[in-house]
């Protein structure tokens, strides 16, 4: 048998499928003698995955297994847990798993580890309570018990960095030890310590940011040609540059590569880095290697600034046509660039440039490209920039040449630059008065008529053929294309043209769905779907089945075939009884609403509207833009030495002619790298931060020209970076402060004295309206020379109160202080009569702002930045950052049953998760739902035996609704809201505040 | 983590396949036809790293045999260069001179190495010797089932 699974085994790795022997596999693991098993665990975790339904007979043979006195068959069955287990099955294993974690032999706690690993990479929710136990093993006396633990943290420090704060001093004892040669001789790898150990160590270290990390950590970090982790801190980086030449230069091919991925990342903090490298660079251009090339592509992107955008881009789409299959992510990369790069209006140098890149762009990427980057450039015509003449001149050049694109060969374009072109022709061509629509419309009439035109292009010409159509101009081309099309097989190519044919004849009702210009006008959607409310009753009184929601179905499902997990012979049977009526009835009326809208949504949206719909979407931009590099100030000494290396290398020096082209090409690709506008692209998901700091840059660099005194310069701009560095270090250690909740009344948790003496003093110059009630703790925002920021917030019954204080330090009164507030999250508002202050010499100004809630969020965050002007005339600033959970804008609900039972079925988006509950006293929904009341501020409506209902509301007046069902030990909780985000918001505080008791 | 591990012929004849992550029958095919094109068009003297879609390939050649890794796109190419290198040692010390056979003719031998090795896409244990005491506990298996004694022998 044994011999035949292992052939089996053979034939399916060659190809051909051999499902008939899985069950055979699982017999054999279940039956055989020890090695017959351990063939069986081999067969099964090679055939099986862990969807696969065969896997849930193997469940009991592992349960056996585990609890075997044979220490084989335990290694066994663990190592096939860990590669793949039913997710729903964990329950049944997990605490034999667990005891497994105190086992003697340090072979089976090794591996019980890593099997809980998987179980939560699998199942989080399902080894919270398990937390403690992984401390345990790292600090296991095994190394192999502790490396294998390290997985786990690494996974769990990703997700929340703050919450391991205080193991950060073990990983670096660990590092200590490992670099120290303290682990036995055979973790060694070639004469290097436990090289896995110190990589996956320094991966957790990079996301605890610690300052820990030392000089000859980093020797070792090069050591193991390791640069990522440094690139966060400045001082090593200088130093890891050199080391990273000397890979560049490498001969070896592996090495080379390496260097330039961290020059990569070397460049996104220093662009001035590069210019060391520029040689070799431009060497690497030419490498035979396209791996090498593209590398190379991805490093010349990261340094593309203002000045030398035109020749990168130039270079960038030289080889992209010989290279295009390797190149498509960096390619993206790139347009995304330019895109950007176009918005800021900075970098490209004139319209004509972008159009004509663009086009490029598309015909060289065609299809290849994610939809996502034709939609944007879309958009970015359509928005247009500051001037409406420049954007004007940009669509009608626009036109221009996509009409002698479609004039010449438009065969031979790609399908989505077919598209863009439609639709900018049906939306600006009438920018061009000489250009008569009919022209446009016979051109567009063409494409139609290709053979290559797929029926999604055709959708977009017609569309706007139906844009164009107006005052009966080229009558005749519409007519015949209606035609042709009406009875097109292709539903939506046939519904288009029928629009055409109605909408060509109807001028009136023409103008009417398609206003001129107006694409940018955001679409109103009903998405409860009102309209169909009554052909929902109709169908509902023919005797149509109501709707479920996926996940009531699922569940329905799930209880219909609910397996017992016990081994056989002890099964319970499972409680059928915990659904109540209560929960059914309910959904169901409500679903039929909300469930068909997302069905039937599209659909009334095209009707009318056709593809703009697209344009409205700003997210895939956004995310794009991630990578894009914020570069730090530059003082003006760095600014010196760059230029004059700059100028080192530019010094005409006698070489032969193609060392002399290289230079002039390093030239012109590193030109303005050194100098303080280095490369400033940050997305615009960060919008607000960047505004700001390049408001810092801009009053930087015009205090340098103001003053002509030298030397207080740098002083200016030093003192600028440090407020940003002391903003931000802010911003990351907030939470701690503010996280249970914010509101700490009068009994602030000990503090170290001088602390403790601001916070009094400060809470004296509470405005005096708000004496009653309790307010945060004061925390510290940013502190420089001058001036201490400090903030608190005040829950009042209708709003949330914040409070900056600003405290004056030196001795000179500074005057107008302007104080400005943005939030992605919040809305907020001016309380005091104007927001210019004025700080007298040692006092304190205050100042107070409104805040409510735009967009839920888990947590909120406040920016801000002041700017201020001491009497002697020079203008600072400072930043910082202020973070609130969203449970300080938590007000509760005081609502009846019967209007909770009314508001349930109104609200369209909901969530629905398992939590743990409270089971220390009698009545644990009680108690946890209690233990939520007083955490979270909500409303328990009212309590039906297993059941609890409570409702709350987000500031101002935006409800949400929570229904609790004790369900086989865990409270499965409901949360429905009008807001979207927000119940899967309150979700994750619920979690918490479970967590926290 | 790691996603899978492959091991080809220069003809492109699998000889091994391991699948960390669940992934369809079809995809499988995909892929192993996506990675032999591609690791086999590769010149000699090119770097020993490729991308695919969001991951990270690294390959490296013993003899006539190819090993495959992919990566996910944060992590180190180099030390996943090792864990080739590492596991070739691990097969060197148990088989003695490994050669292409051996892997054919033993395959489920490879794989239990490589499950001793890897688990789950993490690596498990670096240490040679605990790997191959592991190994030769369970093939004792084989001989006969003198329980008492192999314990001894692997976890004293």
């Amino acid at each position: 048998m044994k011999e035949l699974m292992v052939r089996a085994i053979y034939c399916e790795m060659l190809g051909y499928e051999a499902s008939f022997s899985y069950i055979h596999a699982i017999k054999l693991a279940q039956q055989g003698t020890a090695l017959e098993k351990r063939v069986g665990y081999l067969a099964v975790s090679l055939f099986l995955n862990e969807s696969h339904e065969l896997l849930l007979l193997l469940v009991n043979t592992v349960l056996k297994d585990l609890q075997s006195t044979n220490l084989i068959e335990v290694c066994m069955a663990l190592t096939v847990v860990s590669q793949m287990f039913p997710k729903d099955m964990i329950p049944a294993i997990l605490p034999l798993v667990e005891e497994k974690l105190n086992h003697p032999k340090e072979i089976i706690r090794r591996k019980a580890v890593l099997a809980l690993y998987k179980f939560y990479l699998i199942a989080p929710n399902q080894v919270q309570h398990i937390h403690n136990k992984f401390r345990k093993a790292l600090c296991d006396k095994d190394p192999g018990v502790m490396t294998a633990s390290l997985h786990i943290y690494l996974q769990m420090i990703q997700e929340n960095p703050e919450g391991y704060k205080d193991l950060t001093t073990s990983f670096v004892t660990i590092l200590k030890q490992v670099v120290g040669g303290k682990l036995p001789m055979d973790f060694n790898y070639h004469s290097v310590p436990a090289p896995w150990l110190q990589i996956q160590l320094l991966r957790i270290l990079l996301f605890c940011s610690t300052i820990f990390l030392c000089r000859d950590v980093a020797a070792l970090c090069i050591h193991c040609y390791c640069i990522q982790p440094l690139s966060s801190f400045p001082a090593i980086l200088y130093e890891s540059a050199k080391c990273i030449g000397n890979f560049v230069l490498s001969l070896k091919i592996n090495l080379k590569y390496l260097g330039l991925k961290a020059l990569t990342y070397v460049v996104q903090q220093h662009p001035k880095l590069a210019l060391q490298h520029q040689m070799t660079i431009i060497e690497c251009l030419d490498h035979p290697d396209l791996i090498i090339k593209r590398e190379t592509l991805e490093l010349l992107f990261r340094i593309t600034n203002a000045q030398n955008v035109s020749v990168i881009v130039e270079k960038m789409l030289d080889p992209f046509l010989k290279i295009m299959l390797c190149c498509c992510i960096i390619y993206t990369l790139f347009i995304v660039l330019i895109l950007f790069s176009y918005e800021e209006y900075t970098y490209a140098p004139d319209n004509e440039w972008f159009i004509e890149t663009m086009s490029t762009v598309f015909s060289v990427g065609g299809d290849m490209m994610q939809p996502d980057i034709p939609n944007s450039f879309l958009k970015l015509l359509s928005e247009g920039f500051d001037s409406v003449e420049e954007d004007r001149k940009l669509r009608l050049f626009a036109v221009d040449s996509y009409v002698s694109l479609l004039q010449g060969e438009p065969g031979k374009l790609p399908q989505r630059f077919l598209q863009v072109i439609s639709w900018v022709l049906g939306e600006y061509s009438y920018l061009r008065e000489e250009l008569e629509a009919a022209t446009v419309l016979r051109l567009l009439a063409k494409l139609l008529d290709m053979k290559s035109t797929s029926s999604e292009t055709k959708s977009w010409v017609l569309m706007a053929m139906t844009k164009l159509c107006e005052g009966g101009a080229g009558v005749s081309v519409t007519q015949e294309v209606c035609e042709t099309y009406g009875s097109s097989l292709d539903t939506v190519l046939r519904q288009r043209a029928q629009e055409l044919q109605h909408l060509s004849q109807d001028c009136e009702l023409r103008a009417r769905v398609l206003p001129r210009g107006a694409g940018l006008e955001p679409l109103e959607v009903d998405s409860s779907l009102s309209f169909l409310d009554g052909f929902v009753s109709e169908a509902l009184a023919a005797g149509a089945a109501p709707y479920k929601a996926p996940h009531q179905r699922q569940e329905e499902l799930a209880q219909a075939k609910a397996l017992s997990l016990e081994p056989y012979g002890l099964s319970l049977p499972i409680s059928m009884s915990s659904c109540s009526i209560a929960d059914r009835q309910s959904p169901t009326l409500l679903s039929v609403s909300s469930g068909l809208s997302t069905t039937l949504k599209l659909d009334g949206v095209k009707r009318v509207w056709g593809r703009e719909g697209y344009l409205s979407e700003r997210e895939p931009v956004e995310e794009s833009a991630h990578v894009e590099v914020p570069s730090p100030l530059q003082s003006p000494s760095q600014q010196g030495e760059a230029d004059s290396s700059q100028s080192q290398t530019l010094t005409p020096i006698p070489t032969p002619q193609p060392e002399q082209e290289k230079q002039q090409l390093a030239s012109s690709l590193f030109v303005g790298l050194g100098s303080q506008s280095s490369v400033c692209l940050m997305g615009k998901s960060e919008s607000t931060t960047q505004r700001f700091r390049r408001k810092a840059k801009d009053l930087a660099v015009s205090s340098l020209e103001q003053t002509s005194q030298l030397s207080q310069g740098p002083a200016a701009a030093n003192g600028i970076c440090d407020v940003e560095l002391t903003g931000s270090d802010m911003s990351e250690t907030s939470p701690t402060l503010i996280r249970d909740n914010g509101v700490v009344a009068a009994d602030p948790a000990p503090h170290e004295d001088p602390d403790k003496l601001k916070d009094l003093c400060l809470r004296t110059h509470l405005p005096a309206e708000f004496s009653g009630l309790c307010h945060s703790e004061i925390t510290p925002l940013c502190t420089n020379q001058t001036l201490d920021f400090s903030a608190c917030h005040l829950q009042k019954e209708d709003s949330l109160a914040l409070v900056v204080f600003i405290y004056n330090s030196s001795d000179s009164d500074i005057q107008e202080i302007l104080l400005e507030l943005d939030s992605d999250e919040l809305e907020v508002s001016c309380v005091c009569d104007s927001p210019v202050q004025e700080a007298r010499s040692h006092s304190v100004a205050v100042c107070q702002y409104s805040l409510t809630v735009k967009r839920p969020s888990v947590h909120v965050e406040v920016v801000g930045t002041a700017s201020y002007q001491f009497p002697a005339g020079t203008p600072h600033s400072a930043q910082f950052s202020y973070k609130l959970p969203l449970t300080s804008f938590i007000r509760p609900l005081t609502v009846s049953t019967e209007e909770y039972g009314a508001m349930w079925l109104d609200f369209s988006h909901d969530t629905k998760q398992k939590l743990t509950l409270i089971s220390d006293g009698q009545e644990p929904l009680t108690d946890t739902l209690n233990v939520l009341k007083k955490k979270l501020q909500l409303h328990v409506v009212e309590i039906i035996g297993m059941e609890g209902i409570v409702a709350c509301r987000l500031l101002r007046d935006q409800p949400c609704l929570m229904h609790c069902r004790l369900h086989a030990g865990t409270l499965s909780v409901w949360l429905r809201s009008p807001v979207p985000d927000l119940p899967d918001c309150l979700m994750y505080h619920c979690q918490r505040a479970l967590q926290e008791h | 983590m790691i996603r899978f591990l492959l091991l080809f012929s220069r003809q492109g004849k699998l000889r091994l396949q391991k699948w960390f992550t669940a992934i369809s029958e079809r995809e499988k095919k995909k892929i192993i036809r996506d990675m032999t094109t591609m690791v086999l068009a590769r010149q000699p003297r090119t770097c020993n790293f490729l991308h695919w879609k969001d991951l990270k390939i690294i390959y490296k050649r013993y003899a006539s045999l190819y090993f495959c890794l992919a990566i996910e796109n944060q992590e180190n190419e180099l030390i996943a260069l090792e864990v080739i290198h590492r596991y070739v040692e691990l097969l060197d010390k148990y088989f003695g001179n490994v050669c292409e056979l051996d892997i054919i003719f033993n395959f489920e031998k490879a794989y239990f190495i490589l499950d001793e090795f890897l688990i789950g896409g993490e690596i498990q244990e670096t240490s040679k010797q605990i790997v191959n005491r592991a190994i030769e506990a369970s093939d004792m298996l084989q001989e006969g089932d003198s329980s008492e004694w192999f314990e001894v022998e692997l976890f004293g």
